[in-house]
């Protein structure tokens, strides 16, 4: 019987099937061909007839520096948007992103527990304590939300960010205590100037998180729905609930940890999709990765670009455009309403 | 007396009042009745300068609504439509104090102070007067607006259908009220009504609307009568004398008179 | 209204000024408070200057008295104007804090000093300066208001999630700003922005003292207006108050206010959200002219009595905005959770 579908499977048009696919494809070579330029993007420039058959001091540049600098900024990219599309579907409310419910506010937490406790922890080890934090974060956050009265997705998106901005002030405090204040800006304001090969390798985790969060896409949204739901269309709720957790919590630590927090990004890349694409969420996750992707590599070479040679840590420049994407999206979702 | 010179008001592309002239008779309780969306409340509101309509005269007595100062024109007319947003918390007493804000901004006085207890004692709400007003039953509360209304000490009284939210007891208890308020205080009350027989019970002069004009206006014993009321609400109704008071029987279709049993006579 | 019959106010014995037994006891109750308020706030304030000074009594004093003077101005600035601020706004969860306005004082002063170099903000005065941010900030606040007007109740958690939202885009327009400004001119706007609280400037505590109490002379007449404000657009106009002139009026002062508190201590978020509030649930009365004061009090003993606790008692190192973004953020959730209608 078609009924006890997904309704998302159900929905699955099998017209422009192979328009996605040639789409999806086209916009993955254009962000390997942008990935590639930006190469060349840096303090020393390498002219583009360079790229192909770059010199040995060339070479060195691109294999210590710019390789894993792009690398991070497509794992980053990719995997806080596919963050973002998940937690929205866990909570039901397109309002809700890692940045906006403590998710990262928690894991930056945990890395200053672990610098705290374990003196001179190693990337992995500091990851693995920033997961654990912010998972704990996210369940908080979750248990929060079924105290409220007001369901309104404004109000819950409104709680996120008080959440969030409370878990700050307690890191902010114990930081000035502690005299880390300065130390605490690395992971609050995420840039890639400082990603050199041997230093960000961890990051590679996120692809286990991301083929995890594909293939549970569709229960994602099921548990969206309720335990009800959930249970009367076969889905174990809880182990759902909290492999979706588990799955943000990593990738959202990871990037904290190698990078820093990048704002808004995980609110918006899966928002623009949802507009273009519609909801469904198996074709709709790996354009939004690899938008997330193409994002953050356009606000990364705006910063690289706009005061050479110096650079605008990516997070600002994220935080001024995904700001002002969202200030549009909740007046247009107000004006929606209220009609 | 009110007078309105075609005041014509529209929302967007939709017109709410077109055209109306009216004159409003002193020291009478006037009703205006009608179907939903006929334009009563918003020539109410017009009349209250809670609505500034897109053309048109409003006078209540030799004030021009539009152009007179706000505080002079509240010392003159005062108006209650539904204030949903009652969101401080405050007493029966509070509230009714606030009536005497157009004499005295704030400041009571003895005098002031007289006044309100006055209108307490007239709406029966002594003892009630420090409760809080979310814990009042709706009839308690509406009594209590009026109370503020009362002690604001107007000629003219502006109500936006105040038998809202009230049990037909209650109902029945608020137009004696507002009969006695006519009768005893001189006072010239407008009141927007729903029910055409508790217009024609209490009301001295019925003013009929229907997509935002007046189809007709006159004493109770001129409007409910079969023609004024097919003009007014699109329904065909027995009109029946009980007591010397014309009652409209408009709740079933086998209540119209026979030789009009077969159709349902809606129009519009 | 002498035709009244007059009735038997049976029960009740009612005094030439209206007042109930029961009245009285609450108005005998809000002096109270506010006695015991202004008491605690002198405490605090005796305590900030006294407490375990050693070497030169001079010059602890004068340096404190100019740090707790600071503390002062902005406590009651911040508590009269949020207090104010939700009244305007129908709303317990708007303060001018949490609705960005903090956040458009810093892009202000970050944007002159990117456009027109630090060289021009030094060449302007404190006063000069702190006038200009003032009036862009009126501006801000009325362009935002016009926002609101239009806004129905269902649209109120708009308006704060935008203003949140503003809040957060200002921040990093200015961060981004600060990055395109030369080394000098950073520096220059760093102080400019976060005046030191401990050597506070005694010409910017002037003009902001003078321009708080402006503000507060000025917010007195419009306090019992306020009071008909509450009962929205239709109450005023019902009892003849000019609804929008006095909202606007209130706005003015908000943003004069606003801009002294910010001028002094830089962003403060959740202060004037606590305090306000906690003026509200403590005093028994909905009159402006008891709550301001109540009000601005608590603001008072919230950032004198804070940093009295936070640098002597506790020693921490810790500023007392962070402390006050905890307990805000912590006090705002629970406004969330478990209001009816906020």
């Amino acid at each position: 019987m078609t009924l006890t579908r997904a309704p998302e499977q159900a929905a699955q048009p099998r017209a422009g099937s192979s328009f996605y696919r040639w789409g999806l494809l086209l916009a993955v070579l254009a962000l390997g061909l942008g990935a590639y330029l930006s190469l060349g993007v840096g303090v020393v420039h390498i002219p583009l007839s360079a790229m192909f058959s770059p010199n040995e001091d060339q070479w060195e540049i691109i294999s210590r520096s710019r390789l894993p600098r792009m690398a991070a900024i497509l794992l980053a990219g990719s995997s806080m948007a596919v963050a973002g599309l998940i937690m929205q579907r866990i909570t039901q409310n397109r309002f809700v992103s890692p940045s906006t419910s403590g998710t990262t506010e928690a894991a930056i937490f945990g890395i200053l527990l672990a610098t705290l406790f374990v003196p001179g922890a190693s990337l992995t080890t500091k990851m693995m304590i920033a997961i654990v934090t912010s998972i704990i974060g996210s369940v908080i956050f979750l248990q929060i939300l079924q105290q409220m009265r007001h369901r309104d997705p404004l109000v819950v998106a409104l709680l996120g960010i008080m959440y969030g901005s409370v878990i700050s002030a307690i890191t902010v405090a114990v930081g000035y205590r502690l005299d880390l204040v300065q130390l605490l800006d690395i992971w609050t304001t995420g840039s890639f100037a400082s990603i050199l090969s041997g230093q960000y390798e961890p990051l590679y985790i996120v692809l286990f998180a991301l083929i995890a969060g594909f293939f549970f896409a569709d229960r994602f949204t099921v548990v969206g729905m309720g335990r009800d739901v959930s249970t009367s269309l076969g889905v174990n709720y809880t182990f759902v609930l909290y492999t979706g957790l588990i799955v943000i919590s990593i990738m959202s630590a990871s990037v904290v940890v190698v990078v820093g927090a990048i704002p808004f990004l995980g609110l918006i890349v899966p928002n623009v999709v949802a507009l273009m694409m519609g909801d469904h969420v198996r074709r709709v996750l790996p354009v939004t990765a690899v938008a997330g992707a193409g994002f953050v590599l356009i606000c990364d070479i705006i910063g690289r670009w706009i005061i050479a040679p110096y650079e605008i840590p990516v997070a600002t420049i994220a935080g001024v455009v995904g700001a002002g994407f969202f200030v549009w999206l909740i007046v247009r979702h107000g004006k929606g309403a209220s009609a | 007396m009110i007078f309105l010179h075609a005041v014509s008001h529209a929302y967007g592309a939709t017109t709410v009042l077109d055209g109306v002239d009216l004159s409003i008779p002193r020291g009478k309780l006037t009703a205006l009745v009608g179907p939903n969306g006929a334009g009563k409340s918003t020539l109410l509101s017009a009349m209250a300068r809670l609505l500034k309509p897109d053309t048109g005269q409003v006078m209540v007595g030799d004030l021009d609504v539009l152009s007179a100062k706000p505080a002079q024109l509240a010392k003159k007319l005062g108006v209650l439509k539904q204030l949903n947003q009652l969101s401080a918390r405050l007493t029966v007493i509070d509230l009714v104090r606030f009536g005497r804000f157009p004499h005295c901004q704030g400041r009571l006085q003895a005098e002031d102070h007289r006044i309100v207890e006055q209108a307490m004692d007239y709406v029966d709400l002594q003892e009630f007067r420090d409760r809080f007003l979310d814990q009042l039953s709706g009839g308690q509360r509406q009594r209590a607006l009026i109370a503020m209304v009362l002690a604001q000490d107007t000629e003219y009284i502006l109500l936006d259908e105040p038998l809202n939210n009230l049990d037909m007891r209650h109902g029945v208890a608020m137009m004696q009220l507002l009969r006695q308020a006519a009768d005893d205080l001189g006072r010239t009350i407008v009141v927007v009504l729903h029910d055409i027989n508790f217009a024609s019970a209490w009301a001295d002069y019925l003013v009929g609307m229907r997509d935002g004009s007046v189809v007709a206006q006159g004493t109770p014993e001129q409007i409910v009568q079969r023609e004024p009321l097919r003009e007014i609400f699109g329904l065909d109704m027995q009109v029946v004398d009980v007591a010397g008071r014309k009652i409209g029987m408009y709740w079933h279709p086998e209540l119209v008179g026979a030789e009009e049993l077969s159709p349902v006579a809606v129009y519009g | 209204m002498t035709a009244v019959q007059d009735h038997a106010t049976t029960g009740h014995t009612i005094s030439a000024n209206g007042a109930s037994p029961a009245e009285k006891a609450k108005d005998r109750r809000v002096l109270a408070i506010l006695i015991g308020l202004a008491m605690l706030g002198l405490l605090a304030i005796t305590a900030y200057l006294t407490y375990g000074v050693q070497g030169s009594w001079s010059y602890a004093l004068s340096l404190r008295s100019r740090q707790v003077g600071s503390l002062i101005v902005v406590g009651i600035a911040i508590g009269a104007s949020s207090l104010v601020f939700q009244t305007i706004a129908g709303s317990r969860i708007l303060t001018p804090g949490v609705m960005g306005f903090d956040a458009v004082y810093v892009l202000i002063q970050t944007m002159i000093v990117g456009l027109f170099g630090a060289s021009t903000l030094q060449l302007l005065g404190v006063m000069e300066r702190f006038a200009l941010n003032t009036f862009a900030l009126m501006i801000f606040g009325l362009l935002l208001f016009r926002f609101l007007f239009r806004s129905n109740s269902r649209n109120l958690f708009v308006v704060v999630l935008v203003g949140i939202v503003l809040g957060s885009l200002f921040a990093s327009l200015s961060t981004l700003t600060s990055r395109l400004l030369s080394p000098d001119d950073f520096l220059t706007l760093q102080t400019v922005l976060f005046a030191s609280f401990t050597t506070v400037d005694p010409v910017l505590l002037g003009v902001t003292g003078a321009a708080t109490a402006f503000g507060l002379l000025a917010l007195w007449p419009q306090l019992r207006k306020l009071d008909v404000v509450d009962l929205g657009h239709d109450g005023c106009v019902a009892l003849g108050v000019d609804y929008h002139r006095t909202v606007r009026t209130t706005l003015v002062i908000v943003t004069l206010l606003v801009a002294a508190s910010t001028a002094l201590v830089g962003p403060m978020i959740f202060l004037g959200l606590i305090v306000a509030n906690l003026a509200r649930q403590a005093l028994p009365t909905h009159r402006h002219t008891s709550l301001v004061v109540a009000s601005a009090l608590i603001g008072l003993l919230f950032t004198v009595g804070g940093q009295f606790l936070v640098t002597h008692v506790f020693d921490l190192q810790t500023p007392i905005s962070v402390v006050i973004n905890l307990v805000g953020g912590l006090y705002f959730i629970v406004l969330l959770l478990r209001t009816d209608r906020l």
